[in-house]
């Protein structure tokens, strides 16, 4: 596959509001650089992702998702992200059974404290998208660009 | 059998055990039949039936049927039983106003797959062993059993009731299906060639949401395609992501509660396999979670709504074999 030195992906980040949202505004602070690539979506809780949301954010031009919450055990609401785990497991089987790329989507715990590893994890995850170029199979022709 | 389902029926209508009956009503042709609600001896007697053909799940009608007056008699197959079972689960169906009688399952035919041997104008079918017999205006017909069993009866799960008031014919076993094949098949291509397989498959939808009315599992008294604010109401796709996107969360809505009745692929008329999303949800549920069949007993969870801490990543999903 020919690789488009000039692509910039789209990527849509859920963040949680208690420890990912709090991780990226520490990684801000400290002065850490992660991409402008990743565009932050706050949700109460890493649970709240509804599948919907990650197609939602396939059709109108995400070239990746990822979602971030609380470390398990740390959830704000006690049991919230035991249900991310498995609902998203789930959703991501599907979709690499489906032909998606496995890459386009990921899950990160990242605590308030973690400002460094939302910073690498976001730059990671950047670099892998930036990879496997635009989204084309998960994509919706209405919503395309240019 | 449709002698001795009729003659039971008739005996609980006199005796006022119940007062309607469900069950399936002749079509126009032999190989016809629709789900109905019969109140009379004699619309039993004329419009009963219960043959080869009738493979439609009747559990789903329950739901409403169970919340009007009176008891309602319902035949269920052993397939059926794990939807009504898992209806009662989730609360769905009143149990005091059903009276439940299992009746021996298929395997049932698919008249699609007779019609695919060039055999046309069916004015009967019989079976007779190994072979069915048809009979046709231009004469008699015959072929091989085996092949023409319907999708959803050739990788039968399970010939147990799990839940019923009384039986007619003997009681079956959980069978050893190998209904996981073909999803395992799938999962052992690459990710282009599963990406090809499914384009191809989902772009012959057309959006008539049978899969989603006939489901069991599918009871939302306001579906999320059917609200005008969600973007993938009840329309024609006019892009192929539509089709993908509609089948997913059809797919995931019911993940963990489908018990893998194949009612979708039964009723889709564009042939799509939908069953094989249904069951690598299964499958992932019953490999990542533990063994898990819906509707088999009262008291398990639905792993969607439990959780072990111990639980894999879904980073899991990005480590396996083949991409």
């Amino acid at each position: 596959m020919q690789v488009n030195e000039n692509f910039e992906p789209v990527i849509v980040a859920f963040c949680c509001n208690w420890c990912s949202y709090a991780g990226a505004d520490l990684s801000g602070t400290n002065r850490l650089n992660y991409p402008t690539n990743v565009k932050i979506i706050r949700v109460p809780c890493s649970c709240r992702v509804n599948p919907m949301f990650i197609l939602r954010a396939f059709q109108k031009g995400a070239d990746g998702v990822i979602i971030c919450g609380c470390h398990p055990g740390d959830c704000h609401y006690t049991s919230g992200n035991y249900f991310t785990r498995r609902r998203i497991t789930l959703l991501y089987s599907m979709l690499d059974f489906l032909g998606i790329e496995r890459n386009r989507t990921r899950l990160e715990w990242v605590s308030a404290a973690e400002g460094a590893k939302f910073a690498a994890v976001m730059n990671q995850f950047t670099e892998d998208v930036r990879k496997l170029g635009p989204n084309r199979r998960l994509e919706d022709l209405r919503c395309r660009k240019q | 059998m449709q002698e001795a389902m009729i003659k039971r029926a008739k005996e609980l209508l006199a005796d006022g055990t119940v007062n309607r009956v469900l069950g399936w009503k002749k079509g126009e042709f032999a190989y016809d039949s629709t789900p109905s609600v019969f109140e009379t001896a004699e619309e039993l007697e004329r419009d009963f039936v219960c043959n080869d053909f009738t493979q439609a799940n009747l559990s789903k009608y329950l739901i409403k049927e169970s919340r009007k007056e009176g008891k309602i008699l319902a035949f269920l197959k052993p397939c059926d039983t794990y939807s009504f079972n898992q209806l009662l689960n989730e609360h769905r169906i009143i149990r005091e106003n059903v009276y439940v009688i299992g009746i021996p399952g298929g395997p049932k035919l698919d008249v699609e797959k007779i019609k695919a041997k060039g055999i046309s104008g069916i004015t009967g079918i019989s079976k007779d062993n190994f072979t069915i017999k048809i009979e046709t205006l231009y004469g008699t017909e015959s072929m091989p059993f085996y092949e023409a069993i319907s999708e959803k009866c050739s990788n039968c799960k399970s010939k147990k009731h799990v839940e019923y008031d009384e039986l007619v014919g003997d009681e079956g076993d959980i069978l050893n299906s190998k209904r996981f094949d073909m999803v395992e098949k799938l999962e052992n291509m690459t990710s282009q060639e599963r990406f090809d397989f499914w384009q191809g498959e989902l772009s012959k939808c057309i959006r008539c949401n049978a899969c989603r009315n006939v489901c069991p599992a599918c009871t939302c008294e306001n579906c999320v395609f059917d609200n005008p604010k969600s973007g993938i109401d009840q329309k024609a796709a006019a892009d192929c992501f539509e089709e993908k996107m509609f089948h997913i969360i059809r797919a995931f809505h019911v993940a963990g509660r489908c018990t893998d009745c194949g009612e979708c692929t039964r009723v889709c008329p564009q042939n799509i396999p939908l069953h094989l999303l249904n069951r690598k949800f299964i499958k992932d549920i019953n490999s990542l979670y533990g063994e898990f069949q819906a509707g088999a007993d009262r008291t398990t969870k639905c792993p969607l709504t439990d959780y072990d801490v111990n639980d894999c990543e879904p980073s899991i999903v990005h480590e396996r074999g083949v991409e």
